[in-house]
């Protein structure tokens, strides 16, 4: 029995590990290198999963194992006695820790925090959703794709379009309100 | 033209209205509709709650071109297993 599906891993988790990659490395480029790396060790090590764990959580696994492998990479380039910092956005400049004094109207760590977790939470909803609800639903909410290129993605009427997001918000306010608000 | 909505109308207008995809005289409709149907005005309160909910998760995507590399060396992977 086949317990893993690797054809479907893009799809169904390179958002959600994009979001928890991103947070943590900061770094686009980087990220998206982890999480190819973390596909490739699943399949690897496919035979170890025993099922257990769901595959989100399985490669999750893998990941943080990766992002750690990262910053010990970086680390040991280091020992110089500068302190550089990654910012943000591009838009700031400098590489200085001095230039980068506090920001009164920056986000707080645990706003952050909560963002995260809860960005999680909705992709996770959207994970239990049927398959085409949920990629129709995340193009049309998340993506801000507009309903003719969806339609014609998919070939399916801008009825049937709002069918299936009715259907998939419908299910997604539930299982936010019980996995989310609670 | 009709001004009163019926309730599965008023549902679909809301949905749309989620996505601004709703005009200005169908929003007025709807607004009406939810002055005198209490279940629909329930669900609109959780519709735009879904939606702000999602909207401040400031969630962020994989371009389609990025995820379809990632799709490509994945495949590339699977095709060589097989081989081997």
């Amino acid at each position: 029995m086949e317990l893993l599906n690797p054809e479907k891993w893009v799809e169904k988790y390179a958002d959600y590990l994009y979001n928890y990659t991103i947070v943590r490395v900061n770094d686009h480029i980087a990220a998206q290198d982890l999480i190819s790396e973390t596909f490739l060790a699943g399949l690897k090590s496919k035979k170890n999963f025993k099922g257990e764990a769901t595959e989100r959580t399985w490669l999750i696994s893998i990941l943080k194992r990766k992002i750690i492998d990262y910053y010990r990479k970086i680390n040991s380039k280091k020992g110089k006695a500068e302190i550089h910092i990654t910012y943000r956005d591009d838009d700031s400049e400098g590489d200085w820790l001095e230039e980068n004094a506090v920001d009164p109207y920056d986000k707080t760590a645990e706003d952050t925090m909560v963002n995260e977790e809860l960005g999680l939470a909705i992709l996770e909803c959207i994970d239990k959703l049927p398959e085409k609800q949920a990629v129709i639903f995340k193009k049309k909410t998340i993506e801000g794709f507009d309903t003719e290129a969806i339609c014609k993605e998919y070939n399916i009427t801008p009825s049937n379009l709002w069918v299936i997001i009715h259907r998939a918000r419908k299910s997604m306010a539930e299982c936010l309100e019980k996995n989310w608000f609670n | 033209m009709k001004f009163f909505l019926k309730c599965d109308e008023a549902v679909h207008v809301c949905d749309r209205s989620q996505y601004n995809e709703a005009s200005f005289l169908e929003k007025l409709k709807l607004k009406m509709h939810i002055l005198i149907c209490g279940l629909c005005r329930g669900h609109a309160k959780r519709n735009t709650k879904l939606t702000e909910t999602i909207k401040s998760a400031n969630l962020k995507t994989l371009l389609p071109e990025e995820k379809q590399s990632l799709k490509k060396r994945l495949q590339q992977e699977i095709n060589n297993g097989n081989e081997s």
